[in-house]
């Protein structure tokens, strides 16, 4: 982590609080179990045996209050986007939004039709983009990984007292 | 009551618990919807008083689409309806184009749509086994499935290039032949499948906590279940030994032998049984198919501008159940109408009458019996 002196006790470490709040916060990014369509196959396959995302210290949450990290695998269109909202608003701050495949980030095959939402970042901020129809997991991970490493840069906010 | 003969007054209405009447909404972001599904309950206390599903919140106007787009150019998005078995979608599709341009498939090519079709079922039930048996909290069912399912990707992969949408089949053929060595690779993962069918059936047939959660859950009669136009698992769950494959067999379904798995009940667990034994017989069917595959040409002669004339319906039995497609052409280069007749959607109207009586949490495992795609559903 931080850079670690000669002439320190064996076992400390020095590193900035940010680096260390970053660190802890990119090393379980948990995940909210949200499939919308084929890409959440993918992203249970990522999650699954083989590719197995718990590596990454990543676990699936069905409830957007536990979790940090809203994968949006699949097509969203004008029914389901309000709902997006919705669970987006439900997350608690540290939050992150990755989006997985080709309709998620601007419609892909979907792309100007009647009904799609041409990109989930019409509806909420999005950190990491992952192109693919669908991806593979690789792919994914890929995308996580650059996740980790804009966390990694982030600043950390100074908690404000609660606003009544 | 005894009592109340004796003193002659009337039985009393408070003696029955009151119905408290509550609206349960489950979904569409729910773990065990198997997608973007969200189902309206109507419960007393634990008791579904009534179930309903609220669909299309994946509604992706493949229908729209298709009458925009040339005959190839429809076949990547037939799929994206069904993604968990594309091959079918596909092979439903290019079977409506194939019999209204009146193109001749070779042979070799039909055998391969038969073991690719067969291997994807077998894709999409080892999916289905570990979404039910996760739903139903086996977690590490779910994990030893989609281990298995891996190597049959892998396979896929090989062959097409992808790992799950394939866009493989085409009008009059396939797109490319098998590789070399493709006969060893399924061989092997099916002797390994079987192997692992028997983990399987260790972990989940036959366990006592699985048994209760899913015997006499979601009953649906025979009666019932062709009134409703079920078809697929539910239907031969109730006892119904329907399977296009043999009723009306298409391609060349005819040439091998195979049966077809019936349930007793109705219930989840036959369902369940009707599903484990499809792998069986799909592993017999793509078996035969290996050992009498022909050799020829994967392609046959299609026109160059294909002009559609007139209508047609094809049905082919997917995993899901019976996949249609309803192609009219109107003499362009690009269908007029492109119905899809997806399986799940008729499933999707039993939860009310498979779900009432029981738990909330008997809904998660009705869900999972029926093995819903909502890709499928709102198209």
């Amino acid at each position: 982590m931080g850079l670690i002196s000669h002439e320190a006790v064996p076992g400390v470490i020095t590193t900035r609080l940010r680096r260390l709040v970053n660190w802890s916060r990119k090393s379980s990014l948990w995940y909210m179990l949200f499939g919308i369509a084929c890409c959440a196959i993918e992203m249970m396959a990522t999650g699954a045996s083989r590719y197995d995302f718990d590596r990454f210290g990543m676990i699936f949450r069905a409830s957007p209050r536990q979790s940090d990290l809203m994968i949006v695998p699949g097509t969203v269109n004008e029914k389901m986007a309000d709902r997006i909202k919705v669970l987006y608003d439900q997350m608690a701050e540290p939050r992150w939004v990755l989006a997985m495949g080709g309709c998620a980030v601007n419609g892909g095959p979907y792309h100007g039709e009647y009904n799609i939402v041409d990109g989930v970042d019409k509806v909420v901020p999005v950190d990491v983009y992952v192109p693919g129809c669908p991806p593979r997991p690789e792919a994914l991970m890929h995308g996580v990984l650059l996740l980790q490493d804009k966390i990694m840069r982030e600043g950390i906010e100074i908690p404000q007292p609660a606003r009544g | 009551m005894a009592e109340t003969a004796v003193t002659g007054t009337p039985p009393q209405e408070t003696a029955k618990p009151a119905v408290h009447e509550l609206f349960v909404n489950m979904g569409p972001q729910h773990p065990s919807t198997h997608g973007v599904l969200r189902v309206m309950l109507k419960v007393d206390g634990e008791r579904i008083l009534d179930a309903d599903a609220d669909v299309g919140y994946l509604h992706r106007c493949f229908e729209k689409i298709a009458e925009r787009r040339s005959v190839t150019m429809v076949i990547p998005y037939t799929d994206r309806t069904d993604y968990l078995a594309a091959i079918t979608s596909e092979w439903a599709y290019v079977m409506a184009a194939e019999k209204l341009l009146g193109v001749e498939v070779p042979e070799r090519a039909e055998y391969i749509r038969v073991i690719v079709g067969e291997l994807q079922r077998i894709a999409s039930h080892l999916i289905w086994f570990g979404a039910f048996a996760l739903d139903l909290g086996a977690t590490t069912a779910f994990l030893y499935a989609w281990r298995e399912r891996e190597y049959l990707l892998d396979i896929f992969q090989k062959l097409t290039g992808a790992r799950m949408l394939y866009n493989y089949l085409r009008v009059g053929g396939v797109r490319n032949d098998l590789y070399d060595g493709f006969a060893d690779d399924v061989h092997r993962f099916l002797k390994q499948l079987e192997e692992k069918l028997r983990e399987y059936h260790d972990l989940l047939t036959g366990n006592r906590i699985f048994e209760t959660r899913t015997k006499g859950i979601g009953v649906i009669t025979a009666e019932q279940a062709i009134a409703w136009g079920a078809s697929g698992p539910v239907l031969r769950g109730s006892g119904v030994p329907h399977d296009l494959r043999k009723a009306h067999p298409y391609s060349v379904y005819d040439r091998f032998e195979f049966g077809i798995p019936v349930g007793e009940d109705g219930d989840v667990y036959s369902r369940y049984v009707v599903r484990m034994q499809e792998f069986y017989e799909s592993m017999r069917i793509v078996r035969q198919a290996l050992r009498d595959i022909p050799g020829g040409p994967w392609q046959g002669d299609v026109p160059r501008r294909m002009k559609l004339n007139g209508d047609v319906y094809t049905r082919i039995e997917s995993p899901r159940g019976e996949v249609g497609v309803y192609l009219v052409g109107d003499g362009s280069d690009t269908p007029y109408r492109c119905h899809y007749r997806s399986p799940c959607f008729v499933h999707l109207q039993l939860l009310g009458p498979m779900g009432v009586g029981h738990l909330v949490a008997d809904m998660v495992a009705i869900i999972g019996s029926i093995d819903i795609v909502m890709g499928e559903v709102d198209r």
